[in-house]
C-alpha cells in the first residue's frame, strides 16, 4: 500500500507544554480517515499541526514522500486544505468565497483571477451543488449550504490532502447525510485522501475507510471502524457506557448510548 | 472581460472624474472667484492676482488635500482590513495623538522656531515614537496580537491626549493658541517640499499598499485562514501596519488633525462597491482626495474672508452624510 501521508513520532504544542505526543500513522491515497476521541484529546492540535499552524516540536510529517517542513506556505497549501467549523463570512459572495481557493496559486503581487481559475471554481461549484447560489452572499445561505461552499472553496485550492474539522456538526442528519455522501465521492472519484474529525462515532463508522481514536494527546487506537468502535475502548476513552453493535444493512459498527438510570436499574 | 473587473474599471473612472470636477470646483471657489473660461488666459498672465491665487494658495492646498486625504483614507481602509474591525482607523491606534504630543512639546519648548520643518517633524516623531511603543506592547509570544494592537493603541491615545491637556495648562496663551490651531488641522501649508512629501508618500502608500490587496482579502476570511491560504499574514500584517501608521504620521505632521476621513470614506465605499480590496484600496485613496478636496473648499469659503478648520467641516459633514447613507442603506453590510 502506498503511503501518501506520513506522520513519525510527531509532538506539538507549545515549548514545555507538549498537546500532542508521539503521534505515529500512515494514510494511503484516496483514503477516508475519521478522527475521534473526547473534548480536549488532541483532535484539533493534532489538526494545527497538520496544517502548519503549530510548527512540530518533535518528529517528522511526510506527504507524497516530501518533509512538510520543508514546504513553503504557498506549496502547504496547494498541498494541504481545511475546512473549519465556522465559515464566518459576511459580505462575500460564494463564487468570491470559492475562488480564494485560488490565491494560493496566484503569483507574487497578482491581481486578478485568470480563465482557468474561474474555470476551476466554477467546476468544484458544480460538484458540491453551490453552482447555482454563487451570487448569493455568504451569509445569507444555511448552516448546510456554507458547508458545502467551504468544500468547494477547499477544493478549488486541488489539494492531495483534505482536513475537515467537524464537517456536520451543525447540520441536520439530511445535510450531516449530504454532505458525507458528498466527501465520500469525492475520496472515491477524485482520488483525495481526508481527514476529518468527528464527534459523531456512528456518522465516522458509518462513513469513513478506518478511524484514529485520540486521547490525552495520543493516539489510542487505529484501524477498521470495526475495530476501533468496540465498547471496550470506547468506555474508556470516553468514561461513558455504551453498546455496539453491527447495522444490518452495511454491517458497519454502530454505538448506542445508556442512560445513568438504566444502568442503575439493571 | 470579467463583468466584476468590468464595474470595478467604471466605479474608479467615475471618482476620478469626480475628482477632476472636485479640482476645478476647488480652483475656481473662493473670495476672488476664477472662471473655469478663463483659466488657459489667467495661466497665461503670470503677473495676474488671480494666477497669484491659483499658484500660492489653491493648487498647494488641493494638492495637500488628495495627499493628506488619500493617505488618511488608505491609512483607514488598510487598518480596517488588518483588524478586521470596522471601527479603527488611524486615530483608533494613537497615532494622531502622538502626533499632536509631539507638536505640543515643540511648540511648549519653543522648538517651533527652530526650522519651518520642526513642527512636522515633531509631528511626525511623536506619531512614530506612539507606533513603536504600540508595536512592542503588543507583541505576545513572538508573534503580533492584534486585539492587544487595538486596546494600546487605545489607552496610549488617552495617556497621549492627558500628557497633551497637562502641557496646554501650563503653557502661554500664545501657546495654547498654536496647538488647538494645529489640533483643528489644515491644509494651509506655504513650503513646497512638505506639500511635496505628503503628495508623493500618499501616492507611494497606495502603490505599496496594492501589493497586498489579496493578502487583504485573504484576511477577510481571518488570519489563521489566510495563512491557510498560503499567505504569510505575520509578514504582511506588520508590514501593512508600518505603511499605514507611517502613511497617518506624515498626513497628520504636514495638515494637524483631521478626523473621520479614515473611518467614514473606506465605509462609503465599502456600500458602494463592496469589499474586495482590489478596488477599495484606490476607491478609498480617491474618496478621501474627493472628500477632503471639497471639504476645504467649503472651509475656506463658507464664513469668507475667515476660514474654518477643516477638522470641523469632515466632522459635520462626514459624519452626517455618514449616518444617512448607513440609516437608508437597506443592506446591513459588513466588513468582512
Amino acid at each position: 500500500m502506498e503511503q501518501f501521508f506520513q506522520i513519525t513520532n510527531f509532538s506539538c504544542g507549545y515549548p514545555g507544554k507538549f498537546l500532542l505526543k508521539d503521534v505515529s500513522f500512515n494514510v494511503a491515497k484516496g483514503d477516508f480517515v475519521g478522527i475521534i476521541g473526547p473534548n480536549g484529546s488532541g483532535k484539533t492540535t493534532l489538526f494545527r499541526g497538520i496544517s502548519g499552524e503549530l510548527p512540530p516540536l518533535k518528529g517528522r510529517m511526510e506527504l507524497k514522500g516530501l518533509d512538510t517542513r520543508k514546504m513553503n506556505l504557498k506549496q502547504r497549501a496547494q498541498n494541504i486544505a481545511i475546512v473549519t467549523q465556522n465559515i464566518e463570512i459576511g459580505s462575500m459572495t460564494v463564487e468570491e468565497y470559492v475562488l480564494m481557493g485560488r490565491i494560493p496559486y496566484h503569483k507574487q503581487f497578482q491581481f486578478f483571477e485568470t480563465k482557468e481559475d474561474f474555470a476551476i471554481a466554477e467546476k468544484y461549484m458544480k460538484l458540491t451543488g453551490v453552482e447555482k447560489l454563487k451570487g448569493k452572499y455568504m451569509n445569507a445561505l444555511s448552516g448546510g449550504e456554507q458547508q458545502l461552499a467551504g468544500i468547494a472553496r477547499a477544493l478549488t485550492q486541488e489539494p492531495d490532502l483534505l482536513l475537515l474539522d467537524e464537517p456536520t456538526s451543525h447540520l441536520d442528519i439530511t445535510h450531516q447525510v449530504q454532505t458525507l455522501n458528498l466527501i465520500r465521492r469525492l475520496s472515491r472519484e477524485l482520488g483525495l485522501t481526508v481527514l476529518m474529525i468527528i464527534h459523531d462515532l456512528n456518522l465516522a463508522g458509518e462513513y469513513c475507510d478506518s478511524l484514529i481514536m485520540m486521547q490525552e494527546g495520543h493516539i489510542r487506537k487505529k484501524g477498521l471502524p470495526s475495530e476501533v468502535l468496540n465498547y471496550a475502548d470506547i468506555e474508556a476513552v470516553y468514561e461513558t457506557v455504551v453498546v455496539v453493535r453491527t447495522n444490518p444493512i452495511s454491517n458497519k459498527p454502530v454505538v448506542f448510548l445508556v442512560s445513568e438510570e438504566v444502568i442503575e436499574k439493571s | 472581460m470579467n463583468s466584476k473587473y468590468l464595474k470595478w474599471i467604471l466605479f474608479l473612472a467615475a471618482l476620478l472624474v469626480l475628482l477632476l470636477v472636485s479640482v476645478l470646483f476647488s480652483l475656481s471657489a473662493g473670495e476672488i472667484k476664477v472662471s473655469l473660461s478663463q483659466l488657459p488666459q489667467i495661466l497665461s498672465d503670470k503677473a495676474s492676482i488671480e494666477y497669484t491665487v491659483l499658484s500660492k494658495i489653491r493648487v498647494p492646498r488641493i494638492l495637500m488635500a488628495i495627499g493628506v486625504g488619500g493617505a488618511l483614507s488608505l491609512s483607514g481602509v488598510v487598518l480596517q482590513g488588518i483588524y478586521r474591525n470596522p471601527l479603527v482607523e488611524p486615530y483608533t491606534l494613537g497615532i494622531s495623538g502622538g502626533a499632536a504630543l509631539g507638536v505640543a512639546i515643540a511648540i511648549v519648548f519653543g522648538l517651533n522656531t527652530l526650522s519651518f520643518f520642526s513642527l512636522p517633524a515633531f509631528g511626525f516623531l511623536g506619531a512614530l515614537v506612539t507606533l513603536i511603543v504600540v508595536y512592542l506592547l503588543s507583541i505576545k509570544r513572538g508573534g503580533l496580537s492584534i486585539n492587544s494592537m487595538l486596546l494600546i493603541g487605545v489607552m496610549v491615545s488617552f495617556v497621549s491626549s492627558s500628557a497633551m491637556m497637562f502641557l496646554m495648562s501650563i503653557s502661554t496663551t500664545e501657546n495654547l493658541h498654536n496647538i488647538v490651531f494645529w489640533v483643528m488641522g489644515s491644509l494651509d501649508e506655504s513650503n513646497n517640499s512638505l506639500i511635496a512629501i505628503a503628495f508623493y508618500s500618499s501616492l507611494a502608500g497606495l502603490v505599496i499598499s496594492y501589493f497586498f490587496a489579496q493578502t487583504l482579502n485573504a484576511l477577510r476570511l481571518g488570519e489563521v485562514k489566510a495563512r491557510h491560504l498560503g499567505i504569510n499574514t505575520g509578514v504582511a500584517i506588520k508590514l501593512l501596519f508600518f505603511v499605514a501608521s507611517l502613511l497617518t504620521g506624515i498626513a497628520v505632521s504636514v495638515a494637524g488633525v483631521i478626523g473621520f476621513v479614515g473611518l467614514v470614506i473606506p465605509h462609503l465605499i465599502r456600500l458602494i462597491i463592496g469589499n474586495d480590496y482590489r478596488v477599495l484600496l484606490a476607491g478609498s485613496f480617491l474618496g478621501g482626495a474627493i472628500f477632503l478636496i471639497l471639504s476645504d473648499t467649503i472651509a475656506r469659503t463658507i464664513i469668507s474672508p475667515n476660514e474654518l478648520p477643516i477638522g470641523v467641516i469632515t466632522g459635520f459633514v462626514g459624519g452626517l452624510v455618514f449616518i444617512i447613507v448607513l440609516s437608508r442603506s437597506k443592506s446591513h453590510f459588513k466588513l468582512n
